[in-house]
């Protein structure tokens, strides 16, 4: 997690105003509170910016959390009812789950979608680069936005190709014939898809946020809280993509 | 005034809460009044409405159960006590998100607005109990109070689900971040403990339940149908076919319903021993086998919904393995029961009125959980399922421990919001009327349950068996009840009176406890564990508060 | 301890028994904590003289109160266990069972505000339903399918009659909503669930009357959703069913 991580020392220089405490750098800390002595009770220490970046780290992987228990209960009711039969008089025990090839498409998005999960980790460590890091601390410019703006934009491209190829594959399913109530296998892909690129979407954005942040943003902690925290939503939604693509394409 | 209105002050967020649940706690107590009038006296008229007929009582039954739950021991114990104390019990300037914070209490005002609403649409409230059952609550053709009100309560059930969501990550952010220096974990108060893993519950059941909802209201409004099986036929009228299966509610609903009912009473024990502390002035004795037994509560917690399913058809093995996770969390339970047990006997017992509330916790704990081993085991619940045995249970539990609880943190902290205390004279009327008016009324509801008479009967003559036997153990329950709510009034005068002239406190400290809510120091470094009372051989009343530091003795 | 109702089971007798056990030894748990609860309150006053003497230390009242923790929680929990495993032993006994030989067969069908109850006939195969054939008012509540053969020696009734002794095997489904078929005098309950038979077995006992209930909330005629089970020997069982096939098949030509 930490990008760069160089082992000598840098002075930590207290800037005047609204800066106090250590620089945001991905140094190994001591800890947000607690369990070290030689921490005195200045008020910034708890506000700085590792444990700023922690809170928001914190607060994004509970709503994830929570985000993975929505998916999981469309995925066991996506089972419940691939599972469901009913008795037909003449046929016996009859299952309605008539198996639905996905649009060959799904796979070119799957790797899109993986791409931009690399573009956006490689945009999230630029901005952790500890040499740019100090350089935009001590308001030499913005080196580490400089750095990251191209990935980040690459990203939120690749992420508006994905969405785009979703909606060439509903289309697809849609000239077969295949709505969102046509047959239950149908809906649920809809469903699936739908939900994950409702997500996606909101994850766009995010993104298109933290890039306008990453230029407006004054404070270069505040730059790298934006860009982790959406980089966390993205990896996240890049994962749940997976999980449901393997559903899709193994579990009928 | 604008200011007042948007705080992000938890300790005013936290009264705000609390008047929330006043009207939902008051609404919800008359509905109940009016169940009992109609269970004795059926054929009285109530002015301005009338007789109640039987969809009003189902009506009552549905919105009682859905408010108190929700709005009462949902946001007592897990949105406004945290509020008021849990920034201050683990030294942190405040919360880790005050805005999303206050945004949480307003979405769930807005929550208990919609709610209400459903009394005042065209054909009221709905009619399927809390629970909701599909095809009763996906089917507008299955009864009245199923169409518009019905969606209201998916909607405000919703927007309850997503406000506690937000507000439960804040407080876990909060809990694990912004503890002040030297607050370790094993210094935590037992109430932060309660409360981290109630928040993890919120996070994992709240959303099962935002999602069935939805997808609830997806059946009702955009023709899918997760619930609804095909071949359906509602007087006489083929519904449109569907292809999902009502079980799909059940385990939903019930993966969300089991820890909801810990979220709702976690916070209730790790009160219980902070006050038990206090008042015996000794520490908890077994601290870390309480944080043990919190923690396996809350865990365990996920694995036993399947025991509000045990006659609902699902494969008997399933329901032998419910019952084995469902016996298996009575032993933390249990553990906690019995170091409460265990402190009473250490030190001398203050019988102030916190510490009597939770005495009447302890009381109404042990009577509705022991009841919980019978009602785990399946072929036992094939009998009592749904009869009035299993509201004994819940309500002792849950109506009055919990209740219980939420009374005993009121008297507790009530110093800290007004510097004053209530009065002690008014609380042991009210304590002692309570205890006794709670026993009379749910007490004799075990034996009903045992008659076999079932849940939800708007009347109780029916064509083929009748329980107007059992209306003179009906009649004995209304007049308890009718106590229980009138006492409360007293109650109710002293939170108002004790405001202006209760007995002012001069420190901040007046129960002299360890905790750091207490503290008169902002900013302290933490050396000391959380019950530090009676640390070392000394004459008098010695403790140890978390603020100061540690002393070696 | 006469709030149950009498019982007419064969597994009911195992049944009162355990839940009378279970209910003895809890109360008295009840009662042991209560006496606790109320000694600690009576005797653990604080002392009104100023204390001179030094508070105790940590160790002296604590372990020996630990250890009596300790083996209470030891005690209660082995108390918990025998209780699942007795409980198990019921439920497997009545549900984890390969289904009887031969039992007799009905379905029982609930529908907002009854019960039907329907007999396979001679040929032991229920006939087709269909839900569109579904009209009370003419006589065919559960939709019978006259072109299926097999529904012609169909019997429904809205009264069941089941015979003493002898295994019964019943399908158990819902026309609209979830019902709660309950008979407290059989100790029997199951949720009758839309688009889901289930089975339920049992073998009554006891001849006699016995209430079916309804046991899940169904809307505003729960409370009287209400029919009646009738237990009646062997023969009087068979000479009834006979009586209805004919007049089913009479009614059919």
């Amino acid at each position: 997690m930490p990008a760069t991580f160089t082992r000598h020392t840098v002075e930590t220089e207290r800037k005047d105003p609204g800066f106090g405490g250590k620089p945001p750098l991905d140094r190994r800390p001591t800890g947000g509170g607690g369990g070290d002595e030689n921490w005195d009770s200045h008020h910034s220490r708890r506000h700085g910016p590792r444990e700023q970046l922690i809170r928001y780290r914190m607060a994004v992987f509970s709503i994830l959390a929570a985000d993975l228990v929505f998916f999981a209960v469309l995925v066991s009711a996506f089972f419940v009812r691939q599972s469901a039969t009913h008795i037909s008089p003449s046929d016996g025990v009859v299952s309605d789950w008539h198996p639905l090839a996905p649009p060959p498409i799904l796979w070119i998005n799957t790797a899109i979608l993986l791409l931009s999960a690399f573009t956006m980790e490689i945009a999230r460590r630029q901005l952790f680069h500890e040499i740019d890091i100090m350089e935009e601390w001590l308001g030499l410019g913005r080196p580490a936005v400089r750095r990251a703006a191209p990935w980040l934009i690459a990203t939120i491209l690749l992420g508006g190709a994905f969405l785009a190829g979703q909606w060439i594959a509903w289309r697809q399913l849609a000239q077969q014939g295949l709505f969102f109530s046509s047959n239950p296998n149908s809906y649920f892909f809809y469903l699936v898809t739908g939900t994950h690129a409702v997500h996606l979407f909101l994850g766009l954005a995010a993104l298109l946020f933290a890039l306008a942040a990453m230029f407006r943003f004054k404070r270069v902690e505040m730059r790298q809280i934006a860009v982790d925290s959406t980089s966390w939503y993205w990896h996240a939604m890049g994962l749940f993509w997976i999980f449901l693509f393997v559903l899709i394409v193994f579990f009928q | 005034m604008t200011r007042r209105l948007f705080t992000t002050n938890p300790r005013a967020l936290a009264l705000n809460y609390l008047f929330l649940a006043l009207l939902a706690v008051i609404t919800g107590t008359l509905l109940s009044l009016l169940m009992r009038i109609h269970r004795t006296w059926p054929n009285l008229a109530i002015p301005p409405h009338g007789v109640i007929r039987p969809e009003d009582y189902l009506a009552l039954v549905t919105m009682h159960g859905t408010l108190m739950i929700f709005f009462v021991l949902t946001v007592v114990p897990q949105s406004a006590f945290p509020n008021l104390v849990l920034p201050a019990q683990i030294g942190a300037e405040g919360m880790a998100f005050s805005r999303l914070n206050a945004a949480a209490f307003w979405i769930t005002a807005v929550s208990l607005l919609v709610l209400l609403a459903a009394f005042f649409v065209p054909e009221g409230a709905p009619i399927s109990g809390w629970t909701n059952y599909p095809p009763l609550s996906a089917l507008s053709a299955a009864g009245p109070g199923q169409t518009t009100g019905m969606d209201l309560w998916l909607v405000a059930i919703t927007l309850f689900c997503l406000a506690s969501v937000l507000s439960s990550a804040n407080f876990l952010v909060t809990i694990l971040n912004n503890r002040a220096p030297g607050m370790t974990f094993a210094r935590l108060p037992l109430t932060v403990w309660s409360w981290l893993v109630s928040s993890g519950l919120t996070v994992i059941a709240f959303t099962a339940l935002f999602v069935a909802a939805s997808l609830l209201l997806a059946d009702r409004h955009f023709g899918t149908s997760f619930f609804l099986p095909s071949g359906i036929v509602v007087n006489g009228i083929p519904a449109r076919s569907g292809t999902g299966t009502p079980m799909l509610w059940l385990h939903l609903f019930w993966f969300f319903g089991h820890p909801e009912v810990y979220i709702t009473i976690l916070p209730g024990m790790g009160l219980a021993s902070s006050i038990l502390a206090n008042f015996t002035r000794r520490p908890v004795p077994a601290y870390r086998l309480m944080v043990i037994a919190t923690l396996l509560i809350g865990v365990l917690g996920l694995g036993v919904w399947g025991h509000h399913m045990f006659v609902s058809g699902m494969n008997p093995y399933a329901g032998t393995a419910f019952g084995l996770t469902t016996i298996a969390i009575s032993v933390p339970s249990s553990a906690e029961v019995l170091t409460w047990l265990v402190m009473l006997f250490r030190g001398r017992l203050h019988p102030t009125t916190p510490m009597l509330f939770i005495l009447g916790f302890l009381s109404f704990f042990i009577a509705g959980g022991l009841t919980g081993p019978i009602l785990a085991q399946p072929a036992l619940d094939a009998y009592l399922h749904n009869t009035f045995f299993v509201v004994a249970h819940f309500h002792l539990v849950m109506a009055m421990a919990g209740v219980f609880s939420i009374f005993a943190g009121i008297y507790y902290w009530y110093p800290l919001l007004t510097g004053r205390r209530m009065n002690e004279l008014l609380g042991k009327i009210h304590f002692w009327i309570s205890l006794i008016a709670a026993y009379g009324a749910f007490f004799p509801m075990h034996f009903a349950g045992l008659a076999g008479e079932p849940r939800h009967y708007s009347q109780l003559n029916g064509p083929v068996e009748s329980f107007t036997r059992l209306i003179p153990v009906e009649r004995g329950i209304t007049w308890s009840a009718f106590l229980l709510a009138a006492v409360q009034l007293v109650f109710l005068f002293n939170v108002f009176w004790s405001a202006r002239r209760g007995v002012a406190e001069s420190g901040t400290n007046p129960w002299r406890a360890t905790t750091l809510e207490w503290s008169p120091i902002a900013h302290p470094i933490i050396g000391n564990s959380p019950y530090e009372y009676a640390p070392a051989p000394a004459p008098g009343d010695n403790f140890l508060p978390q603020w100061e530091p540690e002393k070696p003795f | 301890m006469n709030w149950l109702p009498p019982d007419g089971a064969l597994h009911g007798i195992a049944l009162d028994n355990l839940l009378r056990w279970n209910l003895a030894i809890l109360f008295w748990l009840f009662v042991a904590a209560h006496v606790l609860i109320v000694a600690a309150l009576l005797l653990r006053r604080p002392r009104n003289s100023p204390s001179s003497v030094a508070a105790p230390t940590k160790t002296e009242t604590l372990r020996p109160l630990l250890i009596l923790e300790f083996l209470t929680l030891a005690a209660v929990s082995a108390l918990y266990i025998a209780m699942d495993v007795t409980g198990h032993q019921l439920w497997a006994a009545s549900r984890e069972q390969p289904s009887a030989f031969q039992p007799v067969e009905v379905e029982i069908t609930g529908v907002q505000f009854q019960w039907y109850f329907r007999y396979p006939g001679p040929d032991g195969v229920y006939g087709a339903t269909r839900p569109t054939l579904v009209s009370a008012p003419t006589g065919n509540p559960l939709g019978l399918d006259p072109t299926d053969p097999h529904s012609a020696d169909d019997i429904v009734s809205s009264i069941l009659i089941l015979p003493a002794g002898e295994p019964i095997d019943i399908t158990l489904q819902s026309q609209d909503v979830i019902h709660g078929f309950f008979v407290p005098g059989m100790r029997l309950k199951q949720d009758a669930i839309p688009g889901m038979p289930g089975h339920l077995q049992f073998t009554p006992a006891t001849a006699g009357d016995y209430s079916i209930l309804c046991s899940q909330v169904c809307g505003l005629g729960h409370y009287r959703m209400q029919a009646r089970l009738r237990i009646v020997s062997p023969d009087q069982y068979k000479s009834w069913l006979a009586d209805r096939e004919r007049a089913v098949l009479k009614a059919a030509r």
